[in-house]
């Protein structure tokens, strides 16, 4: 029997296994938004903007590992998804974006609300197509689906003119999607795997990278019991954090521009660096000719072009990172452990004197509220058994130096892109995952208003999110760079008077808004909102003079650090401005 | 150093601006290139010709070979293969040049494929010295209009002694 596009859809995610998607609808995607009204097992979470539907489905693919779905419509629906899109693209998340178009036929005419979405996405997706033919529908969501969850996961975009949705075919779901132009690579070269073990065992101050891809292929298991057997410190990227626990003793937390002076440390004097996952971003390395001037670099990652693409390797190992650790594990069992017990005993001594040397400090008897503070709080009460999501800036620098993430996929952030608005959405797709979890967005006061109208679809859909705001009514990230290098003339970054009552908007949106202006007041406020199971948002009034350290500035070599107690010398021309 | 690269891809509509999107989205250089359908309809050859250093050449094929619709990447420059290039030049010549146009058709092997009382119109295929040898001969000559096609590459095959 021939059924329409629209009813192909429905089947072809119900054979996809999606439970959930993210939306927004319109024209063009009527007929399929009138299937979904009496549909029981796939649900549609309405937003309030598509960028948020992205987000959230973005949040949802990060926590649970399942590619997230999203259906909207056609030109300013669609071109609404493509900050998420590129977002969920720069931090290699599954996901297949459907946006409706116009009839094929009124293709190219300039038609209302067409937009070009196959054109406008091209960079910023793993692949997208346009639907020409109803009996191509099937096959096509067949390929999307494989393809933005193999190999380095990515966002797919299917464009579905509207008249697709309304022609008949036989609905034909294929059982494969081979793809002769598609072979990712999975198993790493065995000798070149032998030969890093080998590697491995000789160093004196080796030094694992994690990055995100340790979590894409849930390699945490293997990259635990690898760092346990060879002794081996691990930092982590902001993509990496949850990899490996971040309160294990071998635990450096993240490296970079605001990485942890010993992690930071660790990798300029280390002799070897393993690369797990990651690819060098330029937020990682700093000044790429002083990056860890004395390692060697053995360099694993499914992803070709990220080898040798801003370092040189000497090491490369293509393919699936969980594959290549446990290959790597059996490997290095042929190793004995006596060959570098020793030497690693003095590199692990030399890393704690860095680490006592300097530890992740901020003022912790000040009565104002450090927004340290708040995050250290969070992580305290719930014991690190929640999802965090955070927005990009100062709020989301500060959520990863202060948290500690010990478990993969509880850490939701825009890390590639930088995306303020994300953190918001991306909570409530989490939420909706984890119904029973306690999932918290840290966000700052810019941020949030990014995407502030997505309280709505939490409200709505009864998803207890917790919003926790580090209010210091500027854009803290930028405003630190204005202070450290534009001689503190701060061009549009003073939101102040500006910034609403976030309590107030809170009750508008019928959420419940909490406030907290002492250090006292933090934890009643916290632990208030935890019990709550509502939607909360709360507005933390903190220090706004409070910077992210250490800060190594953009160009400068990662040890070459900022340090808080250089801030004190500009003091006074900082009472002067405010 | 340049660089010729031979790219097997599906022959599907698409798929030009994805690999040209490619290269200028990452900054690199294309100074040639040509599209073609293959013996099977399917499959399309693009002759790609670019500049870079080892790094960035590395770069250019890894990045090719990670689009989902390319199914082979071929660095020619790395093989021993043949290099073609046709080009047709529209040529202006003073009377008394005429024949010394002809006579560098002839010489050059290109074919005269249109003429007019004030022009002729040469047909030359070769590599990229020739062509280049036959422009800066004809240049002072009077060349009106210029194009080429863009240069393509196939793979020798070794030859076994008998």
């Amino acid at each position: 029997m021939k059924i329409s596009g629209a009813e192909i859809f429905i089947q072809s995610l119900k054979k996809e296994g999606v439970k959930h998607m993210f939306g927004y609808p319109g024209g063009v995607v009527l007929n399929i938004f009138d299937h979904l009204h009496d549909e029981k097992e796939l649900q549609l979470i309405l937003t309030r903007h598509e960028q948020g539907a992205v987000h959230a489905a973005d949040g949802y693919a990060r926590a649970t590992g399942k590619p997230g779905v999203v259906l909207v419509t056609s030109g300013p629906g669609a071109t609404n998804t493509v900050t998420g899109i590129a977002t969920a693209y720069m931090d290699s998340i599954p996901m297949v974006v459907f946006t409706g178009q116009v009839p094929t036929m009124l293709i190219g005419n300039d038609a209302f609300q067409e937009a070009d979405i196959v054109g406008i996405t091209r960079p910023c997706t793993k692949y997208n197509f346009l639907v020409k033919n109803v009996e191509d529908l099937a096959q096509v969501i067949k390929e999307a689906f494989y393809i933005a969850s193999t190999g380095r996961p990515g966002p797919v975009l299917i464009d579905l003119p509207k008249d697709v949705t309304t022609h008949k075919a036989e609905f034909v779901w294929p059982e494969h999607a081979k793809i002769r132009s598609y072979n990712p690579t999975y198993e790493g070269n065995k000798y070149m795997i032998t030969q890093a073990a080998h590697m491995i065992a000789k160093a004196k101050k080796p030094v694992i990278i994690a990055g995100g891809g340790v979590i894409l292929s849930g390699a945490s298991k293997e990259l635990k019991e690898f760092a346990e057997y060879t002794d081996v410190p691990v930092t982590m990227t902001l993509m990496g954090l949850g990899g490996f626990p971040g309160s294990h003793k071998l635990s450096l937390g993240m490296l970079g521009m605001h990485g942890t002076y010993y992690a930071n440390k660790s990798i300029q004097d280390a002799d070897l660096l393993v690369a797990v996952g990651m690819r060098f971003d330029d937020r990682v390395t700093g000044k790429i000719d002083a990056f860890a001037p004395h390692a060697k670099i053995i360099h694993i990652d499914i992803d070709p072009t990220s080898i040798r693409k801003n370092v040189r390797v000497d090491v490369p190992i293509v393919g699936d990172v969980k594959k290549v650790l446990s290959t790597m594990n059996k490997v290095m069992k042929d190793e004995v452990k006596e060959q570098w017990q020793e030497v690693r005993k003095a590199w692990l001594k030399q890393i704690s004197a860095w680490k006592a040397e300097r530890p992740l400090e901020y003022d912790r008897n000040a009565d104002v509220i450090k927004p340290q503070f708040v995050v250290e709080k969070i992580h305290e009460l719930t014991k690190g058994d929640a999802i965090i999501a955070t927005e990009v800036g100062q709020n989301q620098m500060w959520a990863a130096q202060f948290y500690k993430y010990d478990r993969p996929r509880t850490l939701l952030s825009s890390g590639g892109l930088g995306t303020m608005g994300y953190g918001l959405p991306a909570a409530i797709g989490a939420q909706l995952a984890f119904p029973n979890k306690l999932v918290i967005d840290i966000a700052g006061d810019g941020s949030i208003q990014m995407n502030i109208q997505e309280l709505a679809t939490a409200v709505i859909n009864k998803l207890p999110v917790k919003v926790a705001i580090l209010n210091n009514r500027y854009l803290g990230m930028v405003r630190q760079w204005q202070e450290l290098f534009y001689q503190e003339r701060y061009a549009h970054t003073k939101l102040d008077e500006t910034v609403p009552d976030f309590v107030k908007i809170a009750e508008a949106y019928s959420a419940v808004g909490l406030r907290a202006t002492k250090r006292s007041e933090v934890e009643p406020v916290l632990k208030e909102a935890f019990s709550i199971k509502r939607p909360v948002m709360m507005d933390f009034v903190v220090d706004w003079r409070e910077k992210v350290y250490p800060m190594v500035p953009a160009g400068a070599a990662i040890d070459e650090m900022l340090f808080r107690e250089e801030e004190k010398k500009s003091e006074k021309k900082l009472k002067a401005v405010r | 150093m340049r660089h010729t690269i031979s790219v097997l891809v599906e022959n599907k509509f698409g798929v030009l601006s994805r690999i040209s999107g490619l290269f200028s989205g990452r900054g690199y250089n294309i100074e040639s290139l040509s599209v073609g359908e293959t013996i099977d309809p399917q499959i399309s050859t693009m002759t790609i010709v670019t500049t870079g250093d080892d790094w960035i050449i590395e770069q250019i094929t890894k990045q090719l070979n990670k689009l989902v619709d390319v199914i082979k990447v071929i660095d020619m420059t790395e093989l021993d293969h043949v290099e073609r290039e046709m080009v047709l030049i529209k040529v202006a010549p003073r009377q008394e040049d005429k024949a010394e146009v002809l006579r560098l058709a002839e010489i050059f092997r290109g074919r005269i494929v249109d003429s007019s009382q004030k022009t002729y119109t040469i047909e030359i295929t070769g590599d990229e010295k020739k062509i280049a040898a036959i422009v800066e001969l004809l240049r002072p000559m009077g060349i009106k209009e210029f194009v080429r096609t863009g240069k393509i590459a196939i793979a020798r095959e070794g030859v076994k002694k008998a």
